[in-house]
């Protein structure tokens, strides 16, 4: 199964020059080949800050665009990394080898697969 | 061979070895988590060199090395956590050139008792064992279970990390302990076989295989410990899986065994629980799962309903309350009184049982006694047994056949 690891963390901390910050962020560099090497990667991208980004949405046709999204939360979201995993418990393992685990948080969430029935409203 | 048929001799070796693989690596490498790790670099290795070099003539010896060996090479990499990992050498050095089919069963044993180890959670023991020796995916489990997936997985992994924080070893306990020890595995065993079979919502195939599954891990431990209660519980599974089919009517409604068609019967199945319970009562010790199969044997031996040998069955209740006494036995021993005495004396055993207490919420013991009543003409009574039966019934299946029942009676 795919499942898509969302790593968030908050900027103050992994930008603040510390040994440890500094350390998590090294490696990072080759974090993929690791994952390539094990045969997990699919795919993934370290994503700029907020503030680099725009937001867009579409009403009645027309769309319409703001500056960065502007939720007031410390942990922002900073990559994402698509993995092939045998289930959930492998998945989470491998997110948990990602060096900023150890400064962020790393949400596992399955990719949708697209030949079961979308979710109705009792499921939300 | 061309990738295609290499692409499909893994996934096959992956489905039958895979499980195997695991357990041996966990042995070796100490941990379940260095062991997944192994596990899946072993396949992602094969996937490369077994197109290009053929399959291994045992691709169990070559996962297994395979596995432990790139295990070994990450570590020593990883200087920094060389500290942590004792013998490097050592356990490069162990070989497994020789790899005997008892070592693998071994393996596999060593962690059925590791997840089923009575420090786990009960709900716990369940989900390890399926995921670790069982080889299903947390998906899987989730589905069987009726739980959300996050669930299951947290379940698991705070097991994992259980077993490592408190150093729950990977082993066969010794003689002194197996006796305590193997009771948790076979409640375990049972639990999944229970789920698969009982339970009447859930997806089909799924829940087929958690019983087979169970049968499996039956037969594991039976070839550990010869006793009569492993062989009991198999026994046990044996009989229930061997009317599977007939349980089950077309609409999807639960059958009673006095419905049932019983030329749908798996009789391979019963022949072979029949050696079993022969076997164990030779050994002329029977605990609670042996006498719940030579329970299931009896009715799995008569031709029909009226043909069942109730007075055995009634013994058979006799000596299962002595060893491990229960409401529930209590009301099937009840039950089997009126069948073998008639139901005035039936009645008579169910009242005394419901006077007992512990029932009190058990809509099957008002069924009872609704069937009692009933037998014996007292209408307006049973109407009122299968009204309080109907309230406390929670089964669609089953509320379907006391509405049934109260039908007919206020129809005649």
């Amino acid at each position: 199964m795919r499942y898509i690891c969302l790593i968030y963390y908050d900027a103050k901390k992994l930008f603040d020059g510390s040994a440890e910050s500094n350390a998590a962020l090294a490696e990072c560099a080759n974090h993929d080949e690791k994952l390539k090497e094990s045969g997990h990667f699919v795919a993934g991208e370290a994503l700029e800050l907020p503030s680099s980004a725009m937001t867009v949405q579409v009403r009645d046709g027309k769309m319409s665009s703001t500056d960065g999204p502007f939720m007031e939360t410390r942990e922002m979201l900073g990559g994402i990394i698509a993995i092939d995993a045998r289930d959930l418990n492998e998945a989470a393992r491998v997110a948990s080898t990602h060096p900023l685990a150890r400064i962020g948080s790393i949400e596992v969430r399955p990719a949708v697969d697209f030949s079961t029935p979308p979710p109705t409203l009792d499921d939300l | 061979m061309t990738e295609a048929e290499a692409r499909a001799t893994i996934e096959a070796v992956y489905r039958s070895e895979k499980r195997r693989v695991l357990a041996t690596l966990i042995r070796l490498l100490g941990g379940f988590e260095a062991a997944e790790e192994a596990l899946h670099e072993a396949f992602a290795a094969a996937a490369q060199r077994w197109p290009v070099d053929g399959v291994p003539a045992n691709p169990y010896s070559w996962l297994v090395s395979t596995g432990r060996f790139k295990t070994i090479d990450r570590w020593r990499r990883q200087a920094r956590l060389a500290a942590a990992i004792p013998d490097l050498n050592a356990l490069a050095d162990t070989t497994v050139e020789t790899v005997l089919p008892e070592t693998i069963h071994d393996d596999e044993l060593r962690l059925i008792f590791t997840c089923c180890h009575p420090a786990l959670a009960p709900d716990a023991r369940i989900a390890l064992t399926l995921r670790e020796v069982g080889g299903l995916t947390t998906e899987e489990i989730a589905r069987a279970y009726l739980a959300p997936a996050p669930t299951i997985a947290q379940r698991i992994v705070r097991a994992k990390a259980k077993i490592r924080d408190e150093a729950i070893p990977y082993e066969v306990p010794d003689r002194a302990e197996l006796p305590a020890r193997i009771e948790s595995v076979l409640k375990v065993i049972y639990l999944v076989f229970n789920e698969g079979y009982a339970a009447t919502e859930g997806p089909e195939l799924t829940r087929t295989d958690l019983g087979t599954e169970a049968i499996r891990l039956g037969r594991l431990v039976v070839g550990l410990l010869d006793e009569p209660e492993p062989i009991g519980l198999l026994a046990l599974m044996l009989l229930h899986e061997s009317r599977r089919t007939a349980r089950i009517d077309a609409a999807g409604d639960l059958v009673l065994l006095e419905n049932q068609d019983r030329s749908l019967w798996n009789r391979d199945l019963i022949a072979e629980a029949f050696g079993l319970v022969e076997r164990a009562f030779a050994m002329r010790r029977a605990g609670p799962y042996l006498l719940q199969a030579a329970l299931a044997s009896v009715h799995a031996g008569a031709s029909c309903i009226e043909d069942t040998d109730w007075a055995q069955i009634v013994g058979l209740y006799d000596t299962l309350l002595r060893v491990d006494p229960s409401p529930v036995a209590s009301l099937n021993r009840a039950a089997a009184i009126g069948m073998r005495d008639g139901p005035a004396a039936g009645l008579a055993a169910v009242e005394a049982v419901l006077g007992e207490g512990g029932l009190d919420g058990y809509h099957l013991a008002y069924a009872a006694r609704a069937d009692m009543q009933r037998r014996l003409k007292q209408m307006e009574p049973a109407k009122a047994s299968y009204r309080r039966a109907l309230e406390l019934a929670r089964q669609p299946a089953e509320r379907r056949f006391l509405e049934a029942r109260l039908a007919e009676i206020e129809g005649s």
